[in-house]
């Protein structure tokens, strides 16, 4: 179950930062499509962390440990907002080239709670 | 300490490509530091080498962090320093971990240079070093 989600977060994850390198590529900043595109995948990693709380809460254990687990699910929430606000506050390509970024480390970090949970 | 008026004017680390750096530097520290936490408290005595190796990693990553937000010459040559002693770091204990595997129980932040960490840690001292000499004239 928590499977599907960790996939579909990570492609979204990847589908985000192509999105935003491209604008970067064409020396755009973040546009309020991006931000929208944003707000879906940090939804998608909300939804991923209490889905995550609610499988530990039902006594399920992940094969590495709950407290990475948890770590994880919470660094994967956090990570698109946060570079959300320094695209922000940087209005040029950079700001787009770290959305991008943030987009990668997402991916990352989903391939992580995957093998955390255990497959 | 520097006043309020040379603070209005301090020289900006973060703007265009200093972004990049501060959100990946962000990423590392957050990594760094969360990671040796939990292993210094869980269970230190299984590779206490290679758990204070990335709590000193973690450290450096923050202070280079802080240095590039807060901006100004003094943190650019501090920055300058830390990035220097990181590739030193990342590059000593990668050669470390690969000739004398037997001394790390378990891997840090630099062993294999990085590799875990898709090799930021080997990439992001050379960029924020080059960076950080480009940024050296204000304006």
């Amino acid at each position: 179950m928590l499977d599907a989600l960790t996939v579909a977060t990570a492609v979204a994850a990847l589908v985000l930062a192509a999105w935003c390198g491209w604008a970067a590529y064409r020396d755009q900043p973040t546009k309020d499509w991006h931000f929208i595109g944003m707000a879906v995948v940090s939804l998608l990693a909300l939804v991923q962390l209490v889905v995550g709380i609610v499988q530990l809460a039902r006594g399920e254990k992940p094969e590495q440990g709950t407290t990475i687990f948890v770590a994880y699910l919470i660094g994967s929430f956090a990570c698109i907002p946060a570079a959300g606000f320094m695209s922000l506050a940087e209005r040029t390509r950079w700001g787009s080239v770290t959305v991008a970024a943030g987009g990668v480390v997402l991916a990352v970090l989903e391939v992580r709670l995957y093998d955390i949970w255990g497959g | 300490m520097t006043g309020v008026s040379e603070s209005g004017k301090r020289q900006k680390l973060i703007s265009g490509p200093g972004t990049l750096l501060v959100w990946l530097y962000g990423v590392m520290v957050v990594g760094a530091v969360s990671r040796s936490i939990f292993q210094i408290s869980t269970d230190f005595d299984r590779a206490p080498l290679a758990y204070s190796l990335s709590a000193v990693a973690g450290v450096v990553y923050g202070f280079i962090t802080y240095s590039l937000v807060r901006g100004g010459e003094t943190a650019r040559r501090a920055a300058l320093v830390c990035c220097a002693a990181e590739l030193l770091g990342v590059l000593g204990v990668g050669t470390w971990t690969l000739v004398e595997p037997s001394a790390f129980a378990d891997s840090t932040v630099w062993s294999d240079y990085g590799m875990e960490y898709l090799f930021i840690p080997v990439l992001l001292p050379v960029t924020a070093i080059f960076w950080l000499r480009g940024a050296r004239d204000p304006e």
